[in-house]
């Protein structure tokens, strides 16, 4: 299931900043281990965010995305109290889902 | 044997869990909406087509901020942001990297058209970003030197 985010989301008048930082490998599928043998991709495709039921995130990843992406953005619309939440999906079909609240 | 017989249990009552709660089931809608077809394109052209755009045209309400010069390749900060109204799609481009897509945003209504994120660099190259504003298609590019590649091993 991955390892947790980390979901910073702050108010600044009405636009509300998001910063995640997320735990994956993020392989490209392009490098070669110590034998020579093709290291297979493994990277997060897909992200989504949501706060009250509202879509404020909607990405989508290559594997040229560094290893434990950070990703910030902005969206209206939020409140102090309200809870933003993230779900990653990666090529293998693993997802995480976690949750932050808007400070 | 007793032990491997309750751990598949285990396994087993998990994944029914998580199939009723519903995680399984959208992990795969979520996977179906991913472009495979743009994130493989080697160029800008061939990206931008497969979006379903045209040739973008030069604009300079698009801001990217970046390092002139990233002396990690693997780890390039990279923001993008738009003052065109209507904002609809952002992206991502490294000219040189073996696929040229990086990252793609849909921006919902209410969202900013500002983001940033953290990008691989094989080598100094142009970086494009890419929007899609009102079903025009426009772009900014930055050239960013690079000391150590990032996509080797």
């Amino acid at each position: 299931m991955g390892e947790p985010m980390r979901i910073r989301a702050a108010v600044t008048g009405d636009v509300v900043e998001v910063k995640v930082l997320m735990r994956h490998d993020m392989e490209t599928g392009l490098r070669k281990d110590a034998a020579g043998k093709a290291i297979p991709g493994h990277y997060i495709q897909s992200l989504v965010g949501k706060c009250k039921d509202k879509l404020v995130l909607d990405a989508q990843f290559g594997p040229s995305v560094s290893k434990d992406p950070f990703l910030s953005f902005k969206f209206k619309g939020g409140a102090k109290g309200d809870k933003v939440i993230i779900t990653w999906t990666d090529n293998k079909g693993d997802s995480r889902t976690d949750e932050g609240t808007i400070v | 044997m007793n032990h491997k017989r309750r751990d598949m249990m285990r396994i087993t009552s998990v994944l029914s869990l998580a199939i009723s709660a519903g995680l399984l089931k959208t992990s795969a809608a979520f996977a179906a909406d991913w472009n495979a077809k743009a994130f493989e394109a080697k160029n800008m052209e061939e990206v931008v087509k497969a979006l379903g755009g045209s040739a973008p045209t030069i604009s300079k309400d698009i801001m990217i901020t970046a390092p002139d010069i990233a002396e990690n390749g693997a780890v390039v900060p990279v923001s993008v942001s738009s003052s065109v109204p209507k904002t609809q799609y952002m992206a991502i481009l490294v000219e040189k990297n073996p696929s040229a897509l990086s990252a793609g945003f849909n921006i919902p209504a209410d969202s900013e058209p500002s983001v940033s994120t953290r990008i691989k660099m094989g080598s100094t190259s142009k970086v494009h970003a890419l929007v899609k504003a009102d079903g025009k298609w426009l772009i900014a590019t930055k050239e960013i030197k690079v000391t150590l590649g990032g996509c080797g091993g």
